[in-house]
């Protein structure tokens, strides 16, 4: 299995730019997920690793061979796509055995493999089914069936799970990961969803307008987003961001206009530290699951009023008046209160982030950014 | 809220359409049927019953049967070339090349001309003596002599279906492109990473998509080609020696020349047949395809 | 997916060679209408050495050439509008109203789209005769129009029926009795349909010629396309006047064309693709 390299690659269509200066690795073997909103160039990346669009500049590696210039034939990578694609007037079996029919394998070897693909899948029952009579699930595990029979070199799957309603979605996560456990296919992974690259990937890669703006395992993406895009575009409900005034004295701490925020001293932030700053414009971001709301105000504790709570079966997202702010938080699935209500909430000093107001880029709080060597 | 006002309205704005083709469309199908019964002539005001004489007579007739020979093959060789000739042009079209739209719009120019205007061009452009294609041809160095296009037996017919293929091969452009419009590009993207040539693609992806569309335009066409009548009349006007009559010209020179309304009727019903026939063997042949079109599961 | 260079210009050239094949015939009539007629006699010069307007002149002094195309303008004229008042009525109730026998209406009057017209051109005459109407425009619009209404009411039909629903629902709930609903609100979203289906039935009656022949006998009535085929010229034929006339006759098929031509393709293909 190789490791898709890309070195420098560009993509512009006339003089629009699609994808800039893109430089990463996929390792060999790995499940890598680029994510970001719609248009922001992440199915062209797929189209360049498959030789559907050619590159304005740079090259791509498999292990150490250039393919940049190689028709699709040539660098043996199989696609699934969000349509799935499949020939509509021929049936199940004859669509999985295309790929085998056209690089001219015998009968023999066809009937086997399409046999143990579609074991595999669980989709024996279908095979003379054409199409156009099978349900979205299926539908999409032919097109996966059709992707697997060759035994590629590289995967890429271009959103195929978001035309499938959102419990068949769930379901066919745990399968897609269970899959990649056992055949072990370098997998380049395409969605918008984030949730859905948080759960599947071992790497991800947060796009935007072109460019990554952050790469890292979902939990580094998680928990240090390292601008405010990408803090807002993780995690579900969306991060609550608040403007402040970061100072010093000495000790870090953000005036949030009406409360005074203290920083813990130590910053979990893999950022190396360095000198004390000037006092300075921020954004705070904290997210809803690291606010707790208390039915009644503690001593200890912040307030603050009630705008609307909604439930959502195990837990509640309350909607709240803090000071000046509207921030939501995470409340248990029987919380209930009035509009108005004064509640106590209490913040996770350490789950805590800090952006430059003006860049929108991460802020450990007690030194300039550096950036972390190898990302 | 389907109330009883909006069948009342319906059936109201449908009767005027419906009457004219009733009165002038339908009606003379039925007088058609009525006059074959029937001798006709005319000026001289015969009018007389003569049963299925006509039909007797018009199976014992060499010309009848010629002229029905020379319909189906030119049909069958029109048809068969605008249908191939028009795949690769459209093939050709579909793609988004900087002109493409203007390309597009100009291959509709040769369908749109009158039939008769076509038919008076290509005689000018088959003048033995004085066409451009003989002096082509003999410039070249490809013949010899001048070639009568259109007064040699063997000859005519071809020339007339070159003239109709160049005709109407734009219509079945424009429909072909219509269909290779509809099919998904992702089947393609999918076809190229499976590994398939351009050749296996187009069999195995382009073609059964078109398929539906393409028994259309072929069944559109065989319909017109049957009743083919203007460029005939003006290029040969059944001539040589009878080798381009079709059933059409037949039937307009017995009906107008001869003024047998009778007679002339009846092979106007034999030509109505035989349309029926071609047109019922089409929808039997495509029917998975048609029911597919009409929305029903094939 | 693009093609190497090599392909690419393969491409052109072949595309080259199809637009060749398509507009020479018509650009060597256009040149035959401008060449005098001592260069008609003679090729090799393709090109006219001495070009002229002569013929076209001819055409109006010595023929009634501009009755023909009066003739050939008003016919085409009132059996577009005709064949368009008359499909638009009926086309309403097949794509939006509950009538019984939808299916068989459409099946009949696509049928008579189908018929030879030989085939009725016999009983048309009598009955056109009997009417004292030979050699009149009102013998062909009124043919005309019986043949362009199936074209016009298939392209209507199908283009009111790809208008949303809700639009005359809403129209209905508003108040307005199908009628209304019709012309106030669906009608004026229908431009782009009866364009393409007036422009249809204008080129067919233009360029309709078995009808013409067949029920006019001068130039009173005659239309351009029997006015070329009947061109007087006993001893000699007059290739350059009939070059002529067939570029005038041409000349606003090509301007349709050109400027029409998304509106033609729309309502040939409408229907015929499941959409």
């Amino acid at each position: 299995m190789p490791h898709v390299r890309f070195d420098r690659v560009e993509k512009r269509y006339g003089d629009k730019p699609v994808i800039r200066d893109l430089t990463l690795t996929v390792r060999d073997g790995e499940f890598f997920t680029l994510v970001g909103p719609s248009g922001c160039g992440k199915s062209t990346v797929l189209n360049l690793v498959a030789g559907l669009e050619p590159v304005t500049s740079g090259e791509i590696y498999f292990d150490d061979r250039a393919v940049t210039h190689l028709s699709p034939k040539g660098r043996d990578v199989a696609m699934v796509f969000q349509s799935y694609a499949l020939y509509p007037h021929k049936t199940v079996f004859e669509n999985l055995a295309f790929p085998l029919r056209v690089r001219k394998r015998t009968q023999a070897i066809i009937t086997h493999e399409v046999r143990r693909v579609a074991a595999l899948l669980g989709i024996e029952g279908l095979l003379v089914k054409e199409p156009a009579e099978l349900s979205g699930g299926e539908r999409q595990r032919v097109a996966l069936g059709r992707a697997i029979i060759r035994e590629p070199a590289v995967f890429l799957m271009d959103e195929p799970l978001s035309n499938l309603d959102a419990h068949l979605r769930v379901r066919t996560r745990s399968e897609l990961k269970r899959l990649h456990a056992r055949l072990k296919t370098t997998t380049l992974y395409v969605t918008h969803d984030q949730e859905e690259a948080l759960s599947l990937s071992e790497r991800i890669a947060v796009m935007k307008e072109g460019s990554i703006q952050q790469m890292g395992s979902p939990l580094e993406i998680y928990r240090f987003p390292a601008n405010t895009f990408v803090a807002e575009f993780v995690g579900s409900p969306q991060i609550n961001l608040l403007s402040g005034r970061l100072s010093w004295d000495p000790a870090p701490y953000v005036e949030l206009g009406h409360v005074r925020l203290a920083l813990p001293p130590v910053p979990e932030s893999p950022v190396t530290v360095g000198p004390q700053r000037p006092p300075c414009n921020v954004i705070v971001g904290i997210r809803p699951e690291d606010i707790r709301v208390l039915a009644t105000a503690s001593p200890t504790s912040d307030f603050a009023s009630v705008i609307s709570v909604e439930p959502a079966g195990g837990r509640s997202v309350a909607s709240l008046r803090w000071g000046p702010h509207e921030i939501r938080a995470l409340a248990a699935g029987d919380f209930q209160a009035a509009p108005d209500q004064t509640v106590g909430i209490e913040l996770e000093a350490a789950r805590i982030h800090v952006f430059d107001a003006c860049t929108g880029r991460r802020l450990p709080w007690d030194g300039p950014l550096t950036p972390r060597a190898g990302s | 809220m389907r109330d009883q006002s909006e069948t009342r309205t319906g059936y109201a704005l449908l009767l005027p359409a419906l009457g004219v083709l009733a009165l002038l469309a339908l009606y003379p199908i039925l007088a058609l049927c009525w006059l074959s019964l029937r001798h006709r002539i005319l000026p001289f005001g015969i009018d007389e019953f003569a049963g299925l004489d006509h039909y007797a007579v018009l199976l014992q007739t060499p010309r009848f049967w010629n002229s029905l020979g020379v319909t189906l093959y030119f049909v069958g060789v029109s048809v068969a070339l605008e249908a191939a000739l028009g795949l690769c042009i459209a093939l050709l079209l579909a793609r988004n090349f900087p002109g493409a739209g203007w390309a597009r719009a100009l291959i509709i120019l040769p369908w749109a001309i009158p039939t008769v205007v076509t038919a008076k061009m290509w005689e000018w452009i088959y003048h033995p003596d004085f066409g451009v294609l003989n002096y082509l041809l003999q410039a070249t160095g490809l013949v010899s002599a001048p070639v009568n296009w259109l007064g040699t037996p063997s000859l005519a017919i071809h020339a007339a279906i070159v003239a109709d293929v160049w005709k109407t091969t734009p219509f079945v452009v424009i429909l072909l492109l219509a269909g290779l419009a509809m099919i998904p590009p992702d089947l393609y993207r999918a076809s190229a990473l499976d590994g398939a040539s351009p050749w296996a693609t187009f069999r195995h992806v382009t073609l059964p998509l078109l398929r539906p569309i393409l028994l259309v335009v072929v069944l559109f066409r065989m319909i017109d080609a049957l009743r083919a009548f203007d460029l005939l009349y003006v290029l040969t006007g059944g001539g040589p020696a009878d080798t381009t009559e079709t059933l059409a010209i037949y039937t307009y020179k017995i009906l107008f020349q001869t003024l047998q309304f009778g007679y002339g009727s009846a092979i106007g019903v034999v030509m109505f047949l035989v349309v029926t026939l071609v047109s019922l063997l089409h929808f039997w042949v495509g029917r998975a395809d048609f029911r597919r079109l009409a929305g029903r599961a094939p | 997916m693009t093609a190497g260079p090599a392909r690419q210009a393969m491409l052109r050239a072949t595309l080259a060679l199809v637009l060749t094949w398509a507009l020479s015939p018509i650009l060597w009539q256009a040149l035959t209408s401008v060449k005098p007629d001592t260069e008609l006699v003679i090729l090799p010069p393709l090109l006219p050495a001495q070009p002229t307007l002569a013929h076209y002149t001819v055409l109006f002094e010595q023929h009634p050439f501009n009755q023909v195309l009066l003739n050939s303008f008003a016919v085409a004229g009132l059996t577009a509008f005709a064949a368009l008042a008359l499909g638009t009525l009926a086309a309403f109730p097949l794509a939006r109203l509950p009538i019984r026998g939808k299916l068989l209406i459409l099946g009949v009057v696509l049928g008579c789209s189908l018929f030879p017209a030989i085939v009725t051109v016999g009983p048309l005459f009598i009955i056109i005769r009997a009417l004292g109407m030979r050699d009149t425009w009102w013998a062909l619009i009124i043919s005309h129009t019986t043949f362009a209404l199936p074209l016009t009411i298939w392209v209507l039909a199908n283009f009111l029926r790809d208008l949303p629903e809700d639009l005359y629902r809403a129209a209905r709930v508003d108040g307005c009795t199908p009628w209304q609903g019709f012309t106030r609100v669906l009608l004026p979203l229908c431009r782009p349909g009866l364009a393409a289906a007036g422009i249809l039935a204008f080129l067919f009656s233009w360029t309709e010629f078995l009808f013409a022949l067949t029920f006019t006998a001068t130039e009173a009535a005659r239309t351009v396309p029997v006015a070329i085929v009947l061109f007087p010229g006993v001893h000699e034929i007059r290739w350059g006047e009939i070059a002529a006339a067939s570029i005038l006759v041409t000349l606003p098929v090509v301007v349709l064309v050109l400027i029409f031509h998304r509106q033609i393709v729309h309502g040939l293909t409408a229907g015929a693709i499941k959409g």
